[in-house]
């Protein structure tokens, strides 16, 4: 009986962590400046906030009768693969609209760094004149393609 | 045995997902599982030709718990910036981390371990593969960051993959 209790205190702790974390996340959403700054709002909801859900159910079936399962896990898992990537194409398509308007000043990029003193681009920018191979990107000089 | 098992690590963890997919034991889910994880490698090992030699013991075990550690820790200091720090007093920026890793696969690995922190997401590479673009929310030394990260994380994954 008091590990059901005890058990049952644990679940109801990761799920308030874990909802007040993907509220935390969706008001830096909507609190935030810039569209950058956003971005860092739902990373946070999605490690954290889903993650400690999933291991409030991975602790609830067992406790309550139910079969142990392994898919909060894969869950996991698989949210922490995609994660990074839709983050890294909103940041990408961001970087774009930097790039659209060459004549007038560009508000968006503001302090972004040059890749290098070596000449290379960030691989946003590095290829938009050439129909290269962009498979063959990362051990190319600097992505300036000499014969095109 | 190269032939049979390319990858031995894509197999295992092919396997290990399959069976975890399945939620309960069989044998003959076992098998199947078993055919799938050697005859899927076998197959595919055509399309990923230079694959960088890894070590899969304990130091990727570490590295996982040490990011798993950091999402943690980072998450409550995000959360405190988000709550209790006004706009303009963040100090958002860019990091251009000069990169020490070679191999595509390492590169990505540390790109999705910065994105999975809160509080930075990796967001370009240069055209030669030497720096990786990594925008933070609240940083207050540019260069102490960058230092920061590369210390923790890419030590950590030039000992992995080497």
């Amino acid at each position: 009986m008091t590990v059901t209790v005890i058990a049952d205190a644990v679940i109801a702790g990761l799920l308030l962590l874990g909802g007040g974390f993907a509220l935390i996340g969706s008001w830096g959403l909507a609190k935030l400046p810039s569209l950058m700054s956003r971005l860092h709002g739902p990373t946070k909801a999605t490690t954290l906030g889903v993650g400690s859900c999933l291991v409030a159910s991975v602790v609830y079936f067992p406790v309550h009768g139910g079969v142990w399962t392994a898919h909060e896990l894969l869950i996991t898992l698989f949210l922490f693969i995609t994660a990074p990537i839709s983050a890294n194409l909103i940041a990408k398509a961001y970087l774009h609209g930097c790039h659209t308007a060459p004549g007038e000043q560009s508000m968006m990029a503001e302090g972004m760094p040059d890749a290098a003193e070596n000449g290379a681009d960030w691989a946003t920018f590095g290829y938009d004149d050439a129909e290269e191979d962009p498979l063959s990107v990362p051990t190319g000089a600097g992505g300036k393609d000499p014969s095109a | 045995m190269k032939r049979l098992l390319p990858h031995p690590g894509l197999t295992a963890m092919l396997l290990l997902i399959w069976m975890l997919m399945l939620n309960s034991f069989s044998m003959g889910g076992l098998l199947l599982g078993a055919f799938f994880a050697v005859l899927i490698p076998v197959y595919t090992a055509a399309f990923w030709p230079d694959r960088p030699a890894m070590r899969w013991e304990l130091p990727l075990l570490r590295f996982v718990l040490l990011v798993i550690r950091d999402i943690i820790v980072a998450n409550f200091h995000v959360a405190r910036l988000i709550l209790f720090r006004r706009n303009r007093d963040l100090r958002p920026g860019w990091l251009a981390i000069p990169l020490e890793l070679h191999s595509a696969e390492a590169i990505t690995l540390l790109a999705g371990t910065i994105s999975l922190t809160p509080g930075t997401v990796s967001v370009d590479i240069s055209t030669d593969g030497r720096h990786l673009l990594v925008h933070a929310l609240d940083v207050a030394d540019v260069n102490a960051e960058i230092a920061h990260i590369k210390a923790r994380y890419e030590r950590r994954l030039l000992e992995i993959f080497r």
